[in-house]
């Protein structure tokens, strides 16, 4: 056990060393907060569909949940090249413990990149419609960033080096964030983007912020936070798999 | 008894044969150097040592027990010097021993006892709250060798420890590691491209080449048995003088793009 606590440390401090990196990583949600937000607003407005701004926010907020808990994950791939990732596995630690705390670190990380980002979305005007429900959102944020710290893991510990990096970061992470209904709502898709989002495990994730945020979700929560747990259940099984094979 | 019993061991990467036939012992107590050119298997025997590479057949026995069949056990034996730097480098040098010391499940007390002692005994007591990346090379090789001793090893394997040092720092290192082995009786397994180093710390020298063991005997065996007077002339007088960093490179390569994505 204390195993995955100290790893799980691990990346809670590199996290909060890195100031630069944490004030860089907000960049992103606040220009599509404010571009998006503010640019496509008047469209959306006139189709009738309320503000973009508030529709878009909860978006926002999990998209920097995805993109930090899965790198976190990937990160594997850089105590790889840097060596450290040999002294945890001829540690007699059992390789899942090892896993564990890796995955709850970058959890962990990822929701409290999340957080700020809820701040940034409050001042930037975003207005919840009922504040009594954060705690499902965070929930929410909670089942999204193990989903993909874990996804993370799989694919860091298969990856060999960093040149599959931009494979999959064009190929499967954007994917995700597109086909995640985090730009545009569910209804009235075309039958290909239909079955995209509903395969895609974000659009659950992002659909339950929305619920919980603005009160206008697709599904049901418990639809949502069932599905988020079982694809991060199957997840956790696959990343352990993948970390216990890891060989030098 | 044998501290590492080695007997026939091979490891092949797809049409490479790193290590071929290895077999060797090494007694408890005992300081023992592993020497060959580059691309030779010492790093890969090591690996496999270490539980960190599956051998493709062979056996191996760490004071008395299989790296395969009882890793855990193993790995609790053991302590390690890799050839590259596994440290964190954006972890304090004290956060990385005591790191090293959780995971190994030394008890808090010990821990700090032991942590403050080593890092004293290498000279990093100091500058134990910066950073390790803003380390020298020679202090971060330092906090390596301070952090493999701090669970008590039975055994201590330096892969090539002094690549790299100024000669203070490799004299340095070698005196802590000759002090360690006479103090507390750890074995010693090393690996190094400097001969003067093996011939001053080693009681015993195995050569590998091409994944063979070709000659093991004291320093002295091998000057004798190839008639020359010096470890370096001995060691040259087995391998020949062909370098083999070219050949060892693209299987190296060959490795890696089979390897970049594993099954």
């Amino acid at each position: 056990m204390s195993a995955i606590y100290i790893l799980w440390l691990r990346e809670i401090k590199r996290y909060s060393r890195s100031r630069a990196q944490i004030i860089a990583s907000l960049g992103q949600p606040l220009l599509y907060l404010l571009a998006l937000g503010f640019g496509l607003g008047p469209v959306f407005q006139r189709a009738g569909q309320g503000s973009y701004l508030q529709f878009v926010a909860p978006g926002v907020i999990g998209m920097s949940v995805l993109f930090t808990s899965i790198f976190s994950g990937i990160g594997l791939l850089w105590d790889r090249q840097f060596g450290f990732l040999k002294e945890t596995l001829v540690a007699p630690v059992p390789r899942l413990h090892i896993m564990i705390g890796r995955t709850l670190g970058g959890a962990t990380i990822a929701i409290f990149q999340g957080l700020l980002v809820i701040v940034i979305c409050l001042l930037v005007g975003f207005r919840s419609t009922n504040a009594a429900t954060l705690p499902l959102g965070v929930l929410f944020m909670i089942l999204i960033s193990l989903v993909f710290a874990a996804l993370g893991t799989v694919i860091g510990s298969r990856l060999q080096n960093m040149q599959g990096f931009q494979l999959i970061m064009n190929f499967l992470v954007m994917p995700i964030y597109f086909l995640s209904g985090a730009l545009y709502p569910l209804n009235n898709l075309p039958m290909g983007l239909v079955l995209a989002t509903r395969l895609d495990p974000l659009t659950y994730g992002i659909d339950g912020l929305r619920g919980a945020f603005i009160g206008a979700a697709h599904f049901s929560a418990a639809t949502d936070a069932a599905v988020l747990g079982v694809i991060g259940a199957i997840f956790l099984a696959l990343g352990a798999q993948s970390f216990a094979k890891i060989q030098i | 008894m044998s501290m590492i019993h080695v007997d026939n061991l091979v490891k092949t990467f797809g049409e490479v044969k790193a290590v071929d036939g290895v077999s060797f012992d090494v007694a408890a107590g005992e300081i023992f150097a592993f020497l060959g050119p580059n691309g030779a298997g010492k790093t890969t025997t090591i690996q496999m040592l270490t539980t960190l590479l599956a051998p493709t057949s062979g056996t191996m026995a760490i004071d008395g027990l299989d790296p395969r069949r009882q890793p855990h056990e193993v790995r609790r034996r053991f302590g390690i010097v890799f050839q590259d730097p596994s440290l964190d480098g954006e972890l304090t040098a004290y956060e990385n021993m005591d790191l090293h010391g959780v995971l190994y499940s030394v008890p808090r007390k010990t821990r700090v006892e032991r942590i403050q002692r080593l890092m004293t005994l290498f000279e990093l007591w100091e500058r134990r709250d910066s950073v390790v990346k803003t380390f020298s090379g020679g202090m971060k090789r330092r906090l390596e060798i301070a952090r493999g001793l701090l669970h008590t090893p039975k055994i201590l394997f330096l892969d090539e420890p002094t690549l790299g040092l100024d000669p203070q720092s490799r004299n340095q290192l070698w005196t802590h590691v000759k002090h360690l082995n006479e103090t507390e009786g750890v074995t010693v397994f090393l690996t190094t491209h400097y001969m003067d180093e093996a011939d001053r710390v080693a009681q015993r020298i195995a050569i590998i080449d091409h994944g063979h063991v070709v000659a093991q005997g004291s320093s002295q065996d091998l000057k004798t048995q190839t008639k020359t007077d010096s470890l370096e002339h001995a060691f040259l007088a087995l391998t020949g003088t062909t370098i083999r960093d070219e050949r060892a490179d693209a299987a190296d390569q060959m490795r890696q793009v089979a390897k970049m994505w594993r099954r």
